[in-house]
Parts: structure tokens; C-alpha cells; sequence
């Protein structure tokens, strides 16, 4: 989650103060790990001096900022690019899944019984997010359908190499080419 | 899974587990298609008020296991037993009133009686045990608002999307009050906002009747709403991966 940007886009509905922001991001975004309050006048402060927002004057009262935070227009352009790019699209490699079932076939452990027990850990966790889904409100049912989606993905990928255990292990059990030719 | 070997036939108890726990078990089932096996010894146990997804790759056996488990299917080996009383021995005859009485499908495919309005659908297990016509559309009724149907009464299955349709053969599957609803691929046929709404009133109505479900499916977002899993490879139930992780 990208705090700044965030932010920016939160101020881009209309001024707030600091509290106010907390309150919002933690209910859209924080899900399970709200924004320390000194993260967030940390980030506004870094906010200003850049140009991106402005600080009105303190107003009366107690409280650590009394402050209220309005998006400039450099800000507004920033948040507008942010908004308008397409999120890179993860190479999700699962590397370090790949890397147990390569491990676990060339050392001739039966790399069957851990793909086994990541579906179950994967299928468990499925059923927390499915549980969420069904209690929980709209902004709850839609993060848990990202994750349902991502670890529905993991399982297909654990299916269809749980079906070519075999013919990896034959890959992984042959030398491999040495490296011919580019420079060290 | 624990193995027993011997069957309990006499004593009219399951050879494996405490029938205070288990409501289904499959002890070693065999079941072939011509020469071709279908279940290589498959066991399973499904406890009572329990979702059971039961998973595996296409031609695994799945199916043919819950129709084993169903009644539907006579295994060709190994022993069937429902609240204590082994099935797979029953005549057919037997197995159909079991299947009446005991049992509620679901399938891919709603499978409803294109001749019929959606609340006859509704009716027809009630319609085919006896009960009379106007009491049985009368327990039909309530369904349609359970499931979100209303007005949709008096439509045929032609005239009902795919997701109504289902939602039509769900309440049919459990109007007669089953002890153990069969689904085999209840949403396979349906976008993922239309599973996901079957599957949401599915797990409503059994968790509220307290029905057990015996759920096959392919897809895990479907199997999630299971309380566990089985899965099915080759015509055997794989044990290492039943089950929830650290149980």
C-alpha cells in the first residue's frame, strides 16, 4: 500500500485532519493493521514540504494537530498520474513453492506429500476468507475475494505440477548444461 | 484413516468409526465401468451436520464416489454405511426409499422437469413420497423467499436464468427435509456471483436444518465453504490431504 499516494487521495475529496485520515485509510485499507498516528503526520509533513499538500493554521483546542491538511494542485496532478497507471503485474513466480518441489524431487524426498500440504494450508485460508466474506460487509467480501482469487491461482499451479511430478523429476535429476558462451 | 478389516454386519454397526460422530462411511470401495476402474478402495467418513468438499482432478472418481455414497451406484467391493446401517448390500428397492427419505440432491445441471412451474419442481420429492398436491406446493412456498425466488412461482425452468434454475433444484434437494444433501458440482454451471449466491443460501439452509453436505466439486472457492476436504486421486481418497491443517 502506497501511503503517500493514499493519502493524497483521501485529501483529494476535501481537506482533513490528521485523525480523519487515520480513521478512513484504517477503514478502507488498514484491514487488520491500522496507520500509527505518527506515520501519518510523519507522511503529511513530508507531504507539505514537497508541495503536495498545505497545512492550514492550528486551530484552537488540545490534541497533538490541530491542522487541517487540503491537497495542492501539484498534488492533485501526482495523485491523477498514480490513479492512471496500471499497477505492474506481479510476476507471483512462487518461488519459494517452486523451490521446495525442485528441492524435494532432487534430493528424492517425496515432494507429492508437500504439495499435498500447502492445498490444505492453501484450502484453510481459503475458508478464513470465505468465512470474512459471509460475516463481513462489501469493502470485507471484495479483499477477500483477491485473496480467494490469488490462492485460488497458487492451488491451480500446485495441481498441475503435483501432475507432472514425474516428468520433473526426470528434469531435475539430469546435470545440468554447463554455461557456454557471455561474459563473468 | 484407520483400516479395519473386518465387517461388522452383524453387530448392524459401521466397522470403523463411532456412529455418534460419523453419519457416512466408505470402507474400501471398489467400483469399475466396464473395464475401466473408477474407485481402487476408497474410504471416506463424513460426520453428522458437516460440509464435506470432496475434490479432485476430472476422472479422479469423485462423482462416482458420491453416488456410491448416495446409494446410487452399488460399489463393486468394500462396504457403505449410512446411520448405522450398511447400504451397499440393499436391493435396489431399498436404496431408492433411502434415497427418498434420507436423501437431497443437487447437480450441475438443476436437472428440473421442464413440464413443471418452478414451485411443482420444488414439490416433487414431497409429490413422489406421497404427500398431497396442495400440501406439498404449501411446503414448497417458504423456499422462494429463503432463496430469493419470490414470484417466480409459477415460472418454467425455461423461463428462469441459470442461477434461478439452481437455486430451484437447491430448494428441491431440500424441501423434503433430508438428513444428507448430495451436491456434485452445484455452481459448475454458473458464473462466480451466481455460485457464490447459490453457495451462500446452500450453507444458510443446511447449517440452519443442520443437514450434512457432501459437496463435490473441482473448484476451491466452491470448496471453501466446506468445514474439510477430501480429495480424491486415482480412484483412492488421498488422507494426507484431508482434513484441516494441524487437526
Amino acid at each position: 500500500m502506497n501511503v503517500p499516494l493514499t493519502l493524497l487521495g483521501l485529501l483529494e475529496r476535501e481537506p482533513s485532519h490528521g485523525y480523519e485520515l487515520k480513521r478512513d485509510y484504517d477503514a478502507y485499507f488498514g484491514r487488520g493493521k491500522p496507520l500509527p498516528f505518527g506515520q501519518v503526520y510523519a507522511t503529511l509533513g513530508r507531504l507539505a514540504r514537497d508541495g503536495m499538500v498545505e497545512a492550514g493554521e492550528a486551530e484552537p483546542g488540545a490534541g497533538p494537530d490541530r491542522k487541517r491538511y487540503a491537497i495542492t494542485e501539484a498534488g492533485a496532478t501526482e495523485f491523477e498520474t498514480w490513479l492512471a497507471e496500471p499497477v505492474i503485474p506481479e510476476p507471483h513466480l512462487q518461488t519459494v513453492l517452486f523451490a521446495k518441489v525442485v528441492l524435494a524431487l532432487m534430493l528424492g524426498r517425496q515432494a507429492g506429500q508437500y504439495l499435498d500440504a500447502q492445498r490444505a494450508a492453501h484450502l484453510q485460508r481459503m475458508r478464513e476468507l470465505t468465512e470474512l466474506k459471509q460475516n463481513g460487509a462489501l469493502v470485507d467480501a471484495l479483499l477477500a475475494d483477491h485473496g480467494l482469487f490469488h490462492l485460488e491461482a497458487d492451488l491451480r499451479w500446485i495441481d498441475m505440477t503435483a501432475a507432472r511430478l514425474d516428468a520433473l523429476a526426470q528434469v531435475v535429476s539430469r546435470p545440468v548444461p554447463e554455461i557456454t558462451g557471455g561474459s563473468r | 484413516m484407520t483400516e479395519h478389516t473386518t465387517a461388522a454386519g452383524a453387530a448392524g454397526r459401521s466397522p470403523v468409526l463411532d456412529p455418534a460422530d460419523c453419519l457416512i462411511e466408505a470402507h474400501r470401495v471398489v467400483r469399475s465401468f466396464g473395464q475401466t476402474p473408477a474407485l481402487r478402495g476408497a474410504s471416506v467418513s463424513v460426520n453428522a451436520g458437516e460440509i464435506l468438499a470432496v475434490m479432485g482432478p476430472s476422472g479422479s472418481g469423485k462423482s462416482t464416489l458420491l453416488h456410491c455414497l448416495a446409494g446410487i451406484l452399488a460399489p463393486d467391493a468394500g462396504e457403505i454405511w449410512f446411520d448405522g446401517r450398511r447400504i451397499d448390500t440393499m436391493g435396489e428397492a431399498e436404496r431408492s426409499a433411502l434415497r427418498r427419505d434420507q436423501f437431497g440432491f443437487v447437480f450441475q445441471f438443476g436437472q428440473l422437469v421442464p413440464e413443471l412451474t418452478a414451485e411443482e419442481n420444488i414439490a416433487l420429492p414431497l409429490l413422489l413420497a406421497g404427500v398431497r398436491r396442495t400440501a406439498a406446493l404449501e411446503r414448497a412456498r417458504p423456499w422462494f423467499g429463503r432463496l430469493g425466488l419470490d414470484g417466480l412461482e409459477l415460472r418454467r425452468s425455461g423461463e428462469l436464468s441459470g442461477g434461478q434454475a439452481q437455486r430451484v433444484a437447491l430448494a428441491r434437494g431440500l424441501v423434503a427435509g433430508p438428513r444428507v444433501l448430495f451436491a456434485d458440482e452445484p455452481t459448475g454451471s454458473l458464473d462466480s456471483l451466481a455460485g457464490e449466491l447459490v453457495m451462500n443460501l446452500l450453507t444458510a439452509a443446511v447449517r440452519d436444518l443442520g443437514t450434512t453436505v457432501v459437496l463435490v466439486t473441482h473448484e476451491p472457492r466452491v470448496a471453501a465453504y466446506a468445514d474439510r476436504e477430501v480429495i480424491v486421486r486415482d480412484g483412492t481418497v488421498n488422507t494426507l490431504a484431508a482434513g484441516r491443517v494441524g487437526s
